[in-house]
């Protein structure tokens, strides 16, 4: 596939995994966040981690929509689900969510709640059409990434005078969630921030400068192939080892200064900053999400259906919160593959592929150094033959 | 959910709003409300049903004439240094 496979060839990895540890320097130690779930999947799924050296250790950040969404928001989608008259539409990602009372959009399906899987926004305008009887709600969730196709849908409603489709809105912001990373009591030491791919294309190169200046953090945004990963990585390395602390693009090809300016007009046209708003593990970030604009009111699910905020603890034992802050690993948690799979999770960071643990369940957890059964338990993934240890795991 | 593919233009409908893009052989009907342009034979990112950016032929062949470069050096260290 064009863009795909030349962005993954095992060759060009090998001498890209001998630069890199040529670059790093022994007896330092470089610690990188990935803010982006879909980077923490590619970092497991290639098994780029072992193709770094020891002395680089890659910490999972917060940017996995689904996992980032607190139990409050899911009770209030399954609420809404679960009236008569109500389709609730929804991305298959947020089905599994453990919610409040053992159950999850999914289970209130089970139990008669009319919950519909879609591809894209789009499938709910569609549904809505067909259903003028029913009241649409979907389910937006998602960082700068989906924010704008929501927002052309809503346009589109409000031209059709579409007056049974709403949206129940969690759209966040990605530099916002990266403050919070940054400003925590007892922040994660980092050198340098990996930043996401896609919500790039949208917002751009930008918005990442405050954290160099302000922080003097090197930041280096990265497409999600294999080689991609790891060029940025070495760009965050000699960032570190020249004391720089820079915006850099190694996705220059999808990738600009400014964004999508296009789809930034469309999201501040339909949507306006919440005071603040509840996240899963970091608890509530000022300006972090988005909401509806008045001139959009009657599209709003939370205003329409008189829906509220309310704030529920995750599963005591559960360590999504300090793992979605970087403090914690998966192999940390007590629950991990063992109550918690992604067959059956109990936190949300085991039910989306990009979510820390689901990709460390599904690609990592063989390779730990814990496992000593190892040998008698094959995956079926990516070559790891290199893999001896587990760099991420201090 | 973050995870978005490249794929090839093959048709625009008459608004050039939506249209067929080819991802690895599968053909699925994608927006293109969020571009200002688009052409067939583009390439562009594709995410819940949108096409979020053009990909730029030019950037990409850059990175990768960066990945060639490294790759020849390397090799070149290696037979000067007779291993």
């Amino acid at each position: 596939m064009k863009y795909v496979s030349e962005f993954r060839d095992p060759t060009l990895a090998r001498h890209l995994a001998q630069k890199l540890a040529d670059a790093a320097q022994p007896g330092r130690s470089y610690r990188f966040m990935e803010f982006c779930g879909g980077h923490t999947h590619a970092l497991a799924r290639y098994g780029v981690l072992d193709l770094l050296p020891p002395q680089i250790q890659m910490i999972h950040g917060p940017g996995c929509p689904v996992c980032v969404l607190p139990i409050g928001r899911i009770d209030m989608a399954i609420e809404l689900a679960s009236r008569p008259g109500v389709i609730l539409a929804s991305y298959g990602d947020t089905l599994r969510v453990p919610a409040s009372g053992q159950l999850s959009l999914i289970r209130a399906r089970a139990q008669g709640a009319d919950v519909r899987i879609v591809y894209a926004v789009d499938d709910a305008l569609a549904l809505a059409r067909a259903h003028p009887d029913r009241d649409v709600v979907f389910l937006a969730i998602g960082f700068e990434t989906t924010t704008p196709p929501t927002a052309v849908a809503l346009q589109t409603a409000q031209r059709e005078d579409l007056g049974n489709f709403s949206v129940l809105c969690n759209h966040v912001l990605t530099p916002a969630a990266m403050h919070a990373i940054l400003d925590q009591p007892e922040p994660v030491p980092l050198d340098g921030l990996v930043g996401p791919a896609h919500v790039s294309t949208i917002i751009g190169t930008q918005p990442y400068e405050v954290f160099a200046s302000r922080y003097h953090l090197p930041v280096v945004i990265a497409g999600f192939e294999p080689l991609d990963m790891m060029q940025a990585i070495l760009m965050l390395v000699q960032q570190v080892n020249e004391g720089r602390a820079e915006v850099e693009n190694e996705f220059t090809r999808a990738v600009s200064h400014q964004g999508n300016t296009r789809a930034q007009a469309l999201v501040h046209e339909v949507f306006e900053l919440r005071d603040d708003f509840a996240w899963r593990g970091l608890d509530r970030i000022p300006h972090s999400a988005l909401r509806l604009r008045p001139a959009y009111a009657r599209f709003d699910a939370e205003l329409r259906f008189g829906l509220h905020d309310r704030s529920v603890p995750d599963h005591p034992q559960c360590l999504c919160g300090p793992i979605l802050r970087g403090q914690r690993q998966p192999v940390d948690c007590k629950l991990f593959g063992t109550v918690c799979t992604p067959d059956n999770p109990m936190g949300a960071c085991m039910v989306s592929s990009e979510g820390a643990c689901a990709a460390h369940y599904a690609y990592g957890r063989h390779r730990a150094p814990t496992a000593n059964t190892e040998a008698s338990t094959p995956t079926s993934g990516p070559p790891t033959s290199a893999a001896t240890t587990e760099p991420h795991i201090p | 959910m973050c995870l978005a593919l490249p794929a090839c233009v093959i048709s625009l409908d008459a608004t050039g709003q939506s249209g067929q893009v080819d991802l690895g052989g599968v053909r699925k009907t994608v927006s293109f409300a969020l571009l200002d342009e688009v052409a067939v034979g583009d390439h562009v990112i594709v995410h819940v049903g949108y096409a979020l950016s053009r990909l730029d032929p030019d950037e990409a062949a850059q990175t990768l004439a960066l990945f060639a470069d490294l790759a020849a050096h390397h090799a070149q260290a290696s037979s000067e240094g007779g291993a």
